[in-house]
C-alpha cells in the first residue's frame, strides 16, 4: 500500500518531543490573541521599569528639593520638551518637595514583587490545602473546605483589613494578609482538580503499581492540575496589587518613605483640588499594571482552554 | 424547594460560628494583654484587673467565647470605647448608608451593564463591540478609590458652575435637617424592636425622603448620592457587561436562535423573547458573587466620599484601637455578606430548579 504523495511518515525525532509540544501549541496559540500579548506587553513594560527603576528614575525617590530655586511642594509637571524653562519634574513635585516622577517609578518595585509573592505564597499554601482536601477526601476534606469557607465568609478586603491591623501594618503584614484571603480560590480550584483526575485509570494503574498516596499525589495528580492555576495566578497578581494598593491608601500598607502607589494617592488626598497632577500618575500607574495582568490572565485561558479550539 | 433552602441555611450556620470565632480572637490575637491594648495609656495594673473582673477576661478561653457569642447572637457587642456607647447603636446609624450606597451602586451596575454587555454581543466584533469590552477591561482594572477621587474632581471642581456639577462629599447638604419618616406620618415610637426598625429606615437617606415626600431632602440625597455610586458601580459594570456578552454570544449560537430567525423573527424579538431569557442566568449568578466585592469596596468609597457609613466607623476604629467596633463591625459586615449569599443562593435554586437536585 502506497502513501498519497501529501501524507508523509512523522519523523521518529518529533514523537520523542510530546511533552513540549502542548507548551509550544499553547504559546502559539497565545501569540495569535491581541488581548493576551497586549497584556504580555504591558506586563513586560512594568517588570522593566521595575528592574531598572535607577536608570529611568533621575533622582533619588527621598531626595528633596527644598530650597532649591523654583521648587516648591505640589509643584505642576514642568515638562521641558513642552518649553517648561525650570528644572524638569515630569510629574511635578510632592509635598515633600520630592521628584514625584522619580517616585512613581521606584513604587513599581515595591508593587510587582508584592503582587508575585503573595500570589506564589497563596498558591503553595491553597494547592496544599486543596490537593490534601480532595486526595484523602473524608473528615479532612471537610474540615478543610469548611476553614476555607470561613475565609470565604468575609469580603476579601475587610479581612484583610483585619488581619493587618493585629499583625500592625507594613508591607510584609499586606503581604500575609492579601495571602490568607486568596488561600481559599486556590485550594478549592486545587480540590476540584484533584478530584476529577483522582478516578483516571493512569492514578489508578500507580495505585497498583504500589505508589504511596504522597507519590501519586505529588507526581501524577498536582502537575496535571497546573493549567487552572496558571490562569488563576495571573489573574491574582492583579487582584494582589488592587488590593494591597487599597490597603496603603488606608494607611495600613507600605508606611513612608516607602513609595507605594496607594500610600501616595493616600498622602497627597487632601490636595485633590489644587494638585490633581499628585492624583493622576500613581492610580495611572496601577491600571496600567492591574491591566496588564488580567488582559494577559484572559489571553492564558483562552489559550489553555481547549474547548476554545473552533 | 423548601428542602434546598433548608440545605443552604445548614450550611451558613457553621460559617456564621466560624465568622465569629475569627471575631472573638482578633482581640486575643494582638500582641499583648486585651486590657493594655483597649485601655492604652490608662491601662494600670489596678485598672486592668477591674477591667478584666468586668469584661470576664479571667475566665478561661472557652468561657469567654462562649460569653461573646451568647451576647453577639443577641445583637450585644459591648460598648464602643470612644463613644462610650452600644456598639449596637452606631451599627443601627452606620449600617443603613452602606446599605443603601451598596443597592444604589449595584442598580447602577445592573442598568447600564446589561445593556452594554447586549449591545456588545448584537454587534459582534464591531466597533461597539471592541470599545465595550475594552470599558470592560479598564474597568476592571481601576483601583475605585482612584476613580472616586477623579470623578470627585471632575465633578465638583472642572465643572463647577456647570448644571452638571455634583458635591463631593457628604450624604446632604449643609443644614438639611431631613425629619424621620415616622415623625413625618405622625407615629410616635419610642422604644421596642418596632422603633429599631423605624430608626434604621430612617437613617436610609433616600428611602427615607422617598417614603415621607420631602422631596427637596430627596432630590439632594440622590445628588449626593450619584458620584459613590457611580465610583462603587465600576467594576460591577464591567463585570455584568462581560458575562451577558458572552452568555447571550453562546445563547445566538443555539439552533433554537437559528430556528427562530428562520420563522421570521425579527432581531428585537430573537433576542427579546428568545436568546435574553436564557442568557440571563450566569448573569444572575455573577450579580449575586458581586455583593461582597461590593462590601469591601464601600469600605473605600465612603472613605472617598466622606460618608458616614460602615466602613469609615470600621477605619477610624482601627486609627482609634476601638475594639469592640471592630468586632461588632467586622462581624456584621461579614453576617450581612453571608446572608446576601444565601439569599443569592436561594434565588438561583428558584430560578433555576437544576440546581436544587444537586
Amino acid at each position: 500500500m502506497t502513501l498519497p504523495p501529501d501524507i508523509s511518515v512523522p519523523d521518529p525525532e518529533s514523537l520523542t518531543e510530546r511533552p513540549g509540544a502542548m507548551w509550544r501549541i499553547t504559546i502559539r496559540r497565545f501569540l495569535q490573541r491581541k488581548v493576551g500579548v497586549i497584556g504580555l506587553a504591558l506586563v513586560t513594560f512594568m517588570i522593566l521599569v521595575a528592574l531598572f527603576a535607577p536608570l529611568i528614575a533621575p533622582y533619588d525617590y527621598q531626595e528633596n528639593f527644598i530650597g532649591q530655586p523654583g521648587a516648591e511642594r505640589w509643584l505642576p509637571p514642568c515638562v521641558n520638551a513642552l518649553g517648561c524653562e525650570g528644572t524638569q519634574h515630569l510629574m511635578g513635585l510632592d509635598g515633600n518637595v520630592r521628584d514625584f516622577f522619580s517616585r512613581v517609578i521606584y513604587a513599581a518595585r515595591v508593587s510587582l514583587p508584592l503582587g508575585f509573592t503573595t500570589v506564589l505564597i497563596a498558591i503553595v499554601i491553597g494547592t496544599f490545602i486543596g490537593a490534601i482536601a480532595g486526595f484523602f477526601g473524608g473528615w479532612t476534606d471537610n474540615i478543610l473546605m469548611r476553614i476555607m469557607d470561613v475565609v470565604l465568609g468575609f469580603p476579601s478586603l475587610i479581612l484583610a483589613i483585619a488581619i493587618v491591623f493585629v499583625l500592625g501594618p507594613g508591607i510584609r503584614n499586606t503581604l500575609l494578609a492579601i495571602a490568607i484571603v486568596t488561600i481559599p480560590q486556590y485550594a478549592r480550584v486545587m480540590r476540584a482538580s484533584v478530584l476529577a483526575i483522582k478516578e483516571v485509570d493512569y492514578v489508578s494503574a500507580s495505585r497498583a503499581l504500589g505508589s504511596s498516596s504522597w507519590r501519586i499525589l505529588a507526581t501524577r495528580v498536582v502537575p496535571n492540575a497546573m493549567t487552572p492555576l496558571v490562569v488563576l495566578g495571573t489573574l491574582g497578581v492583579a487582584t494582589v496589587i488592587l488590593e494591597a494598593a487599597a490597603l496603603g491608601f488606608l494607611g495600613l500598607g507600605a508606611q513612608p518613605p516607602t513609595p507605594e502607589w496607594g500610600a501616595m494617592l493616600a498622602a497627597e488626598r487632601a490636595r485633590i483640588f489644587t494638585a490633581p497632577h499628585l492624583m493622576i500618575f500613581p492610580g495611572l500607574a496601577i491600571m496600567v499594571t492591574v491591566l496588564g495582568f488580567n488582559l494577559m490572565g484572559d489571553g492564558l485561558r483562552d489559550a489553555l482552554d481547549p474547548t476554545l479550539n473552533k | 424547594m423548601i428542602g434546598y433552602v433548608l440545605r443552604r441555611l445548614l450550611v451558613a450556620i457553621p460559617v456564621l460560628a466560624g465568622v465569629l470565632v475569627v471575631v472573638f480572637l482578633l482581640l486575643r490575637l494582638v500582641p499583648g494583654e486585651p486590657c493594655t491594648a483597649i485601655l492604652g495609656e490608662r491601662s494600670t495594673p489596678e485598672a486592668c484587673e477591674r477591667f478584666n473582673e468586668a469584661n470576664g477576661l479571667n475566665e478561661p478561653l472557652v468561657v469567654q467565647l462562649g460569653i461573646y457569642a451568647g451576647n453577639a447572637v443577641t445583637g450585644n457587642f459591648g460598648e464602643s470605647i470612644r463613644f462610650s456607647r452600644p456598639v449596637s447603636q452606631i451599627i443601627i446609624e452606620r449600617l443603613p448608608v452602606t446599605l443603601e450606597l451598596t443597592i444604589a451602586a449595584l442598580s447602577v451596575a445592573i442598568l447600564i451593564g446589561i445593556p452594554l454587555g447586549i449591545a456588545a454581543a448584537r454587534r459582534h466584533n464591531s466597533p461597539v463591540d471592541v470599545a465595550a469590552m475594552a470599558f470592560a477591561n479598564i474597568g476592571v482594572s481601576m483601583p475605585i478609590f482612584w476613580l472616586g477621587l477623579l470623578l470627585a474632581y471632575l465633578f465638583a471642581v472642572v465643572l463647577l458652575g456647570t448644571p452638571f456639577a455634583l458635591p463631593p462629599s457628604g450624604t446632604l447638604s449643609p443644614g438639611s435637617r431631613p425629619l424621620p419618616f415616622f415623625e413625618v406620618w405622625g407615629f410616635d415610637l419610642t422604644e421596642g424592636f418596632g422603633s429599631t426598625i423605624a430608626e434604621f429606615v430612617s437613617n436610609m437617606t433616600i428611602t427615607n425622603a422617598l417614603i415621607s415626600a420631602q422631596w427637596a431632602v430627596f432630590t439632594d440625597a440622590v445628588r449626593h448620592m450619584i458620584l459613590p455610586a457611580v465610583t462603587l458601580a465600576t467594576i460591577p459594570i464591567a463585570i455584568i457587561a462581560r458575562m451577558t456578552r458572552s452568555s447571550l454570544l453562546d445563547v445566538l449560537g443555539r439552533e433554537y436562535i437559528r430556528t427562530a430567525r428562520a420563522k421570521g423573527a425579527g432581531d428585537r424579538r430573537v433576542i427579546r423573547r428568545h436568546a435574553l431569557r436564557n442568557a440571563m442566568l450566569p448573569v444572575v449568578t455573577i450579580v449575586g458573587l458581586q455583593l461582597g466585592g461590593l462590601l469591601g469596596g464601600a469600605v473605600l468609597t465612603e472613605t472617598v466620599f466622606g460618608l458616614a457609613g460602615v466602613g469609615t466607623a470600621l477605619f477610624e476604629a482601627i486609627t482609634a484601637r476601638d475594639f469592640p467596633i471592630i468586632q461588632g463591625f467586622t462581624f456584621i459586615i461579614a453576617t450581612t455578606y453571608v446572608a446576601v449569599n444565601l439569599i443569592v443562593d436561594i434565588s438561583y435554586g428558584y430560578l433555576d430548579p437544576r440546581v436544587r437536585l444537586e
